[in-house]
């Protein structure tokens, strides 16, 4: 288009000086509304990301500043023959495999009930759904601790009405991986809206057009829902699945920190902060931090491998 | 379910009405499920709520029922005795368990003159007067507000959260429009390289800079202060900066430029045409902001460990459930106490939340 319009602007070229002096005064300005953003990134988050890298590979524990030296890869070594670190790994692989089947489904769920035609007060539900997500991560630890509580509790009270003995709960080392998952529902919230945004962006003529062909509610919801929210979906799946690898404050505060009952809440987030502010080893923290993002970007990457065989995109997009 | 082909005008009005007979029992249905799950849901808030008020003996009564109850008793010449429901001559009686036994007696508070009345029960039980269930009557507790308050200043505790939400929003708003001004508005070398390191400082988890951070703060000696809880905020955050700089972008270019024509500086077209037009989306970041940080566990946690006087909420709260974990009523009191004002502000501003959510996460 240029092209076509340059010979009829013989001017156009005289100007181009001007152009460039705007161009500058573009960029001068862009730099100086980046600017905050430029400072926070290399304080806060490139010069941090150097550093703990540089402390992967050294002893340095705040405790004995001054025997800070350079050890190589130790720190790697140490962990890959820590039996803490597969111990941690197996913990949070078994509240992942808890925690994220209900991130994805029970907010799908809930989309689907708050998106039904016929349900009356969609708004109230949609909010009322919302709400706990407003709650602090540490309110929620308490309340479903009361909740849970194995005499008081009302999980146990409603199982003793039934006639099932609840278990302990937080206090019994087969069930407080389960407990802390099941406390994730009510974390739900972001993921519900989001999923519902993705439900209503499924355009309507694919039902109606269904409908016609004479399709049952449950083959439109597995043949059109399902594919056109599938993107979505996948998102949230990453977010889980990298969320439950970072767990850590129910396992905090039911596990005082110490990861009681006997270990069996020693996440890995909760040993990476007991090596890091319990014992001020830095430099092994560091090394249990790396290794954390690079099993969370290994799973990343396998998602976005294995999403061709079931996330749908619709083309253009 | 219901069909919507409303364009036959011959409907007779008998057809019209199975249809609405129809459309109301799917309407009912589905809210009535829509109202099982959501009780279900929100049954630990119910819990919450009631525990507060309950004292420590109402909350340990295995028989007590959900709201806040004390059995009854009744006092029969100078004994308190426990009420309970007596079938009785056909009836179920209210009475006051004076003696337990093979042959109970009772007395009837409504009739007391009457005197003891013996009651035998159900036949072949060798201990009649266990089958009875206590009478309980309603009776909130209010003690644990104000003991929960006591034992660990719940005010100082949220004006502290207040001053460090308020203060790193504040930061984070400003700072975070300016970069995504800069990211909507101006073409400058490398713009789109480094968008996409925004973004990825979103997907970088925080342990990885946490421990240098630490370090570096402590050698600073802003350990134990709010600075590195409120500071750092002062430079945008790439989560904001991501959702304003999506909004901006659908802000016609026309309107600044017509302010550039007018002599406006880009810093002028910002807060005079950018800002006016973007309240929604500050709106949603200010206070996705303001309940992040105040709902913020670890930060605190690790910074002003040992300054009490400058703990947050949740590192409060973690405490008070340390010490006060075999006291459900009181711990509950002080969580009420606690989700109440985000709550509260959430109801105001539900709307902004959701279509800042939606913003952020479908439309990436």
């Amino acid at each position: 288009m240029t092209a076509v319009a340059q010979p009829a602007h013989p001017a156009l070229p005289k100007k181009k000086p001007r152009f460039s002096k705007l161009e500058r005064r573009e960029i001068k300005w862009g730099l100086i509304f980046l600017s905050p953003w430029i400072v926070g990134f290399t304080v806060f988050t490139l010069f941090p990301m150097i550093a703990s890298l540089i402390f992967s590979v050294t002893q340095f524990n705040l405790l004995q500043p001054q025997d800070f030296k350079f050890i190589g890869l130790a720190n790697y070594q140490r962990l890959f023959t820590d039996p803490q670190v597969w111990q941690s790994l197996m913990i949070t692989l078994r509240f992942a495999l808890f925690s994220v089947p209900l991130a994805i489904f029970l907010p799908l769920g809930l989309a689907l009930l708050v998106n039904a035609k016929n349900l009356f007060g969609k708004n109230v539900f949609r909010a009322l759904f919302f709400m706990p997500q407003m709650i602090s991560a540490v309110a929620i630890v308490v309340v479903f601790g009361g909740v849970l509580n194995s005499q008081s509790g009302w999980i146990n009270r409603i199982l003793a009405f039934f006639g099932i003995q609840g278990p302990n709960w937080f206090q019994d080392e087969v069930w407080v991986v389960p407990a802390l998952a099941l406390m994730t529902v009510w974390t739900v919230g972001n993921t519900m809206i989001v999923m519902l945004a993705g439900l209503q962006n499924v355009p309507t003529e694919l039902y109606e057009a269904a409908r016609v062909d004479g399709s049952s509610p449950w083959n439109s919801f597995r043949n059109i829902t399902m594919p056109m929210i599938s993107p979505v979906i996948f998102y949230n799946l990453i977010l889980a699945v990298v969320g439950s690898l970072q767990y850590l404050v129910g396992a905090f505060i039911i596990g005082n920190g110490r990861g009681d009952p006997n270990g069996a809440t020693m996440f890995y987030n909760m040993y990476l902060y007991k090596e890091a502010f319990g014992y001020l080893d830095m430099g092994y923290a560091a090394t249990l931090a790396w290794v954390l993002f690079f099993i969370g970007l290994g799973l990343t990457l396998l998602l976005f491998r294995l999403q061709r065989r079931w996330v749908y995109y619709a083309t253009g997009d | 379910m219901t069909t919507t082909t409303a364009t036959h005008p011959r409907n007779t009005t008998n057809w019209a009405a199975k249809r609405r007979w129809r459309n109301f029992t799917a309407i009912s249905l589905t809210t009535l499920l829509g109202l099982v799950i959501l009780g279900a849901f929100l049954m630990p808030l119910g819990y919450l709520f009631l525990t507060s008020f309950k004292d420590l003996q109402q909350i340990q009564d295995p028989n007590a029922p959900f709201l806040p109850s004390r059995p009854v008793t009744y006092n029969y010449q100078g004994k308190d005795y426990p009420l309970v429901k007596v079938p009785i001559d056909g009836t179920v009686k209210e009475l006051a368990l004076v003696n337990k036994g093979r042959v109970s007696q009772m007395i009837d508070p409504q009739n007391p003159d009457k005197g003891l009345i013996d009651w035998t029960g159900p036949a072949g039980v060798a201990q009649p007067w266990r089958t009875l269930t206590p009478v309980y009557r309603v009776e909130p507790y209010a003690g644990n507000f104000a003991a929960a308050n006591d034992a660990v200043n719940v005010f100082r505790l949220m004006r502290n959260s207040f001053i460090i939400a308020i203060l790193s929003t504040i930061g984070t708003v400003m700072a975070s429009t300016s970069v995504a001004y800069a990211f909507a508005r101006f073409r400058f070398p490398g713009r789109d390289v480094l968008f996409i390191i925004v973004i990825a400082t979103i997907i970088l988890p925080g342990q990885v800079t946490f421990i240098p951070q630490y370090v570096f703060f402590r050698s600073i000696g802003w350990g134990g202060t709010w600075l590195p809880l409120i500071v750092p905020h002062f430079f945008s955050n790439a989560y904001n900066v991501f959702l304003l700089r999506q909004y901006f972008m659908s802000i016609p270019k026309e309107l600044d430029e017509a302010a550039w024509i007018d002599g406006a500086s880009p810093f002028r077209t910002l807060i005079s045409v950018i800002i006016p037009q973007s309240w929604p989306a500050l709106t949603a970041v200010a206070m996705f902001h303001f309940f992040w940080s105040w709902n913020d566990f670890f930060g605190p946690l690790v910074y002003l460990t040992g300054r009490e006087d400058l703990y947050t909420i949740p590192v409060g709260l973690t405490q008070f459930n340390n010490a006060f974990g075999s006291q459900p009523g009181l711990l509950m009191a002080a969580t009420l106490m606690t989700i109440s004002v985000p709550i509260v502000i959430f109801f105001f501003a539900q709307r902004q939340f959701m279509q800042g959510i939606v913003v952020t996460g479908v439309e990436k």
